[in-house]
């Protein structure tokens, strides 16, 4: 024993291991309040997809297209160089958010995640069958009643795959707003290499850590699929 | 804010090196593609055949890369790939020095990651096909080249082409993530700029616009293809 935890600190991995996990809390935050927002913002950007209405689908759509069409990393340093070079923005309160690359992440990624979000979730909208809402309808519900009760289960359901692989590249995504100097793990990872002259074992830790991220992932989006598809269950006996 | 005037041609503006920067991500994403696609068919064939081994170093492969973030991937093989070719090297008795260019390494990384989607594409088109057209073709007594030209072959381009068409829009977006290399692309020309010019804006949202009409105008050939190889079902 006492020779295993000499062997793990003189090994390099393990420290920049170590190391590399004090960055975990600055890529979980990142996730923890992009996640939550972009998920209720996709929702509503997918029913303002799916309106009839031409002034609100066609913005939406138009919006869906730029973010869909340009990569993360042209969004990131548009809202941390960019939105920092306009004069009114650096003067009104919104500055005290924008200027920490932290904030611009968030943003950045919760725009990213919208986009992509609400196409899911107009597929899931757009497969809910004519007949179940008519029904809804012939039972007197209110529009509301009828989103809440028939629409997004039976949507959400459906696209709780799909929507779990946006879940594992958001996670992935995180790691682009380590160029804008914010110490999230890769970041870290890229300090330890410029100080160690080791890069492989620098980013193989901070590679650990994000499978580790991505299989909790996996297995969360897994138990709620488990959970809302009750009638898919196989039965164990 | 918008600079117009910084983005004209010659040598008072930057149009010109937008330009080279522009060709510079369509030919490492075209590289990076194809290249990719090969591994991908390496991939998918180890995924395939009977054997535990390839089969599980192939799905260490996509699962490990999917799992990672790209711009890991590409620190990774940018900073550690020289000494693995030169590790390499040395086991073929080479003791010199040697250092991939930019290009090189950019083009790789992205084929890397690129061809574990692919992969997951061509091998969903290869199960899709149904298995009585091999059994139909060998009746014929085709050989099994013909049956993977003929037979095989345009089916799984046919299923395939929607994916990869999907995969090609990823590929063009990673490119945007070699610029750490220091290769001049459309990303970190745009870096260049705005850092002579004081103007970020100007430039990104110049970036963003060559970005969407390449991911526009490559769906539409991706579409024209796909309409060309389903004729035969319209």
């Amino acid at each position: 024993m006492q020779n295993l935890l000499s062997y793990l600190n003189e090994s390099l991995l393990f420290r920049n291991f170590v190391e590399v996990i004090g960055g975990l809390d600055n890529t979980l935050l990142l996730l923890v309040i992009s996640l939550p927002i972009g998920f209720v913002l996709s929702l509503i950007f997918a029913l303002g997809r799916v309106s009839t209405n031409k002034f609100i689908s066609k913005p939406i759509a138009s919006y869906i297209f730029v973010i869909r069409g340009t990569p993360l990393l042209v969004q990131i340093y548009l809202i941390y160089f960019g939105l920092g070079s306009i004069e009114f923005i650096r003067e009104s309160f919104l500055w005290y958010l924008l200027r920490e690359p932290f904030w611009c992440g968030v943003l950045a990624l919760t725009i990213n995640t919208v986009a992509y979000g609400s196409e899911i979730f107009r597929g899931g909208i757009q497969s809910v069958t004519k007949g179940q809402i008519e029904s809804g309808l012939s039972l007197g519900f209110n529009k509301i009643d009828l989103l809440r009760k028939i629409i997004f289960p039976i949507a959400l359901r459906k696209v709780l795959p799909s929507y779990g692989n946006e879940l594992i590249l958001m996670v992935k995504a995180t790691s682009l707003v380590s160029l804008t100097t914010y110490m999230e793990m890769t970041g870290i990872a890229r300090k330890i290499m410029a100080k160690t002259f080791a890069p492989v074992e620098a980013f193989i830790a901070a590679g650990i850590l994000y499978l580790f991220l991505n299989f909790l992932m996996v297995q969360f989006v897994k138990y709620l699929e488990w959970k809302y598809n009750p009638h898919l269950r196989v039965e164990q006996n | 804010m918008f600079k117009f005037d910084k983005l004209v041609f010659g040598d008072l503006g930057w149009g010109d090196e937008l330009l080279f920067a522009t060709l510079m991500t369509i030919t490492v994403s075209i590289l990076s593609m194809g290249l990719g696609l090969c591994l991908a068919i390496i991939t998918v064939w180890a995924k395939l055949i009977t054997n535990r081994i390839t089969r599980l170093i192939a799905n260490f492969y996509t699962t490990v890369v999917r799992g990672v973030p790209e711009l890991l991937v590409i620190y990774l093989i940018f900073f550690g790939g020289n000494s693995v070719i030169m590790g390499v090297a040395k086991l073929f008795g080479y003791n010199g020095y040697i250092e991939l260019n930019a290009l090189t390494i950019g083009t790789i990384a992205i084929a890397f990651i690129s061809a574990t989607y692919s992969s997951e594409v061509i091998r969903a088109s290869y199960l899709a096909v149904n298995k009585g057209q091999v059994e139909a073709a060998k009746a014929l007594g085709l050989n099994k080249i013909q049956i993977f030209l003929r037979v095989m072959g345009p089916q799984i381009i046919r299923h395939a082409l929607p994916g990869i068409g999907n995969v090609w829009q990823i590929t063009l977006k990673d490119t945007s993530l070699i610029s750490v290399t220091g290769l001049v692309e459309i990303m970190r020309q745009t870096r260049i700029a705005s850092n002579v010019e004081h103007s970020p804006l100007t430039f990104l949202i110049t970036a963003a616009f060559l970005y969407l009409f390449l991911t526009t105008f490559s769906g539409k050939f991706f579409k024209v293809l796909e309409i060309n190889y389903s004729k035969g079902y319209s």
